[in-house]
């Protein structure tokens, strides 16, 4: 296409200025100056100050780095991220295929798969610690566990694993519509000539997913992927609502932001130095895992 | 491209039993929400909620002690006037960003994507110390003012406007129009989809965020509706069915925007969400 000739008006730098400074220089107040803020706190002794004056250089990772509840809470969360992000990505995925071949009441489905990402990781945590998953004999998974003659389980308690299930549920009934909507939108813009291709040349439903949709589906799938890693270590609602109680946040299952939610807010004393120090680790970890990811998906590209 | 007919049968069944099971949430919320606690905590489940009336309803909105009311306002506050003021300071980035190509433009994207890829909240603690500092603790600013910039949106607005023709512009510049006016007059009222799109998702995370309110509404009288429904849960002496009925309050009006705009949601993610 031609480059037309804008209109002098248009392009005057001013206009540009007047349009992008409000949120620019929202973005530097409340974004990149409390990140650099935190840069230089994360060196500083800096307990119930922001302005704190006693230089500890290196001091608040190494305290990090040998606190073992932070590196249990890093470890358990990468671990955490490989688990719930391919997983998230195939029910999306799943649901985005099941409607397509669903034709009757397809909108009321797609709907009902949608609708829960309109409720609040609160509520829903609410509904599933103290209905679905209640440790007492009246908890819904607990009634039909006494039905099909088992013991009740304490799903919460910490003496078992059992609460990543009911984590990783919570998850997924709350998130998977909203992703299954971009893969609807991805499969929307594939050619439907080049399944008919396909399936003259005799390509079954797995072939034809697997060397027609899949790689068509590749854009989607990338944004998909990104946005589920940056979730995954962000979690935090689901988190603390499930599990905090009377008494506090019980040591197992702490995602990193629930860590430096305890240590930064938690205590008497806050230590916004460790907090700092901690958001340092926590955001070069999820660039590294980004980049990693980018670059593993590219090589499945092709070359694209 | 013929579907088996046994297949067809086969998603439309699976289909409706993952159906049932996404609205069974949903259902158990109301029926939480019409029971007695005697009812609730009885050995074995119910299915069917034991009081159907208002009881429960008019005692947890008439007990200030609860907090439910001063919670919906403040919550109702916070959220329409973040989704006002994101989606007018996004829509003017947004704009910019895709309609000049200079250095500076290409500056403020790289900070506005790289702002993406370092989700907000990861950042809580220094934009705690940076809104503490500001004296805003426990105050409408505090809740609102840091949240409001929201670079997901900019980038929304910015990959709309990448598709927005530039002929309707030129024509306005040459009536004399100047790009102010060109802005609010020709280009606004051609992207109301996206307009309804970003404004739907910035008011549900609103509405529903949890994190930042717990930070800054350390006064209980600037609690969040979140906020106050999370402290039922460890509190001592809120009982189930006034604890669901705060959360039948709460998703009420979270579910009814959502209806009303899902329609705005689905074609704008389809649009601008992935190019």
């Amino acid at each position: 296409m031609a480059r037309r000739t804008p209109a002098p008006l248009l392009n005057r730098p001013v206009w540009f200025w007047a349009l992008v400074t409000p949120f620019l220089a929202g973005l530097l107040v409340f974004v990149y100056v409390p990140l650099l803020w935190s840069l230089w706190l994360s060196f500083y002794d800096a307990r119930n100050t922001v302005t704190p004056t006693d230089f500890v250089g290196l001091a608040n990772y190494v305290a990090l780095l040998n606190d073992r509840l932070f590196v249990d809470s890093m470890v358990t969360f990468v671990a955490f991220a490989a688990f719930i992000v391919p997983l998230t990505f195939a029910c999306s995925l799943g649901l985005a295929l099941l409607l397509q071949r669903v034709t009757v009441f397809r909108g009321f489905f797609r709907s009902v798969f949608f609708i829960p990402t309109a409720v609040s990781y609160v509520i829903a945590a609410m509904v599933w610690r103290m209905s679905f998953f209640n440790g007492a004999r009246f908890g819904l998974a607990n009634t039909l566990l006494t039905d099909l003659g088992q013991q009740p389980v304490n799903w919460l308690g910490g003496e078992n694993n059992w609460y990543w299930l009911v984590l990783v549920s919570l998850r997924l009934w709350l998130q998977v519509g909203f992703y299954m909507i971009l893969f609807i939108a991805g499969l929307n813009q594939i050619d439907p000539q080049l399944f008919e291709a396909a399936a003259l040349d005799g390509a079954n439903g797995w072939r034809r997913f697997r060397y027609v949709t899949f790689p068509l589906l590749r854009p989607t799938s990338v944004a998909v992927a990104m946005l589920l890693l940056f979730n995954a270590f962000q979690a935090f609602d689901e988190f603390y609502n499930t599990l905090i109680t009377a008494g506090g946040y019980p040591p197992f299952a702490r995602p990193p932001l629930v860590y430096l939610y305890l240590i930064s807010f938690g205590g008497g004393a806050q230590d916004l130095g460790i907090g700092s120090a901690g958001t340092m680790i926590l955001t070069l970890v999820i660039l590294v895992f980004s980049l990693i990811q980018n670059r593993v998906l590219a090589l499945g590209g092709g070359g694209q | 491209m013929k579907p088996s007919r046994a297949g067809s049968v086969l998603a439309h069944l699976a289909a409706s039993v993952l159906a049932v099971l996404f609205l069974l949430p949903f259902y158990v919320i109301w029926r939480n929400a019409f029971s007695t606690q005697q009812g609730i905590v009885s050995p074995q489940w119910h299915w069917w909620p034991d009081q159907l009336d208002l009881t429960t309803l008019t005692a947890v909105l008439g007990n200030p002690r609860l907090g439910v009311v001063q919670a919906l306002v403040n919550s109702l506050v916070v959220s329409v006037v973040q989704t006002l003021a994101t989606v007018v300071i996004s829509l003017m980035a947004g704009y910019a960003l895709a309609r000049w190509r200079t250095p500076a433009s290409r500056l403020v994207l790289g900070l506005t994507v790289f702002t993406l890829m370092v989700p907000a909240m990861v950042t809580f603690v220094p934009t705690f110390v940076m809104v503490s500092t500001l004296g805003w603790i426990s105050s409408y600013r505090g809740l609102i003012v840091p949240v409001v910039f929201s670079a997901f949106a900019t980038f929304l607005f910015r990959q709309a406007f990448l598709d927005f023709p530039r002929e309707l512009e030129e024509s306005a510049a040459l009536d004399g129009a100047n790009t102010w006016t060109t802005f609010w007059r020709i280009v606004v009222p051609n992207t109301r989809g996206t307009i309804a799109a970003v404004g739907t998702i910035t008011f549900i995370g609103a509405w529903n965020a949890f994190l930042w309110p717990l930070l800054i509404a350390q006064d209980p009288a600037m609690r969040t509706v979140q906020v106050v429904l999370s402290q039922f849960m460890t509190a001592q002496g809120v009982r189930y069915p006034e604890m669901f009925t705060g959360a039948l309050i709460a998703v009420v009006p979270a579910l009814i925007v959502f209806a009303f705009l899902q329609r705005w949601l689905v074609e704008g993610v389809a649009r601008s969400g992935l190019k």
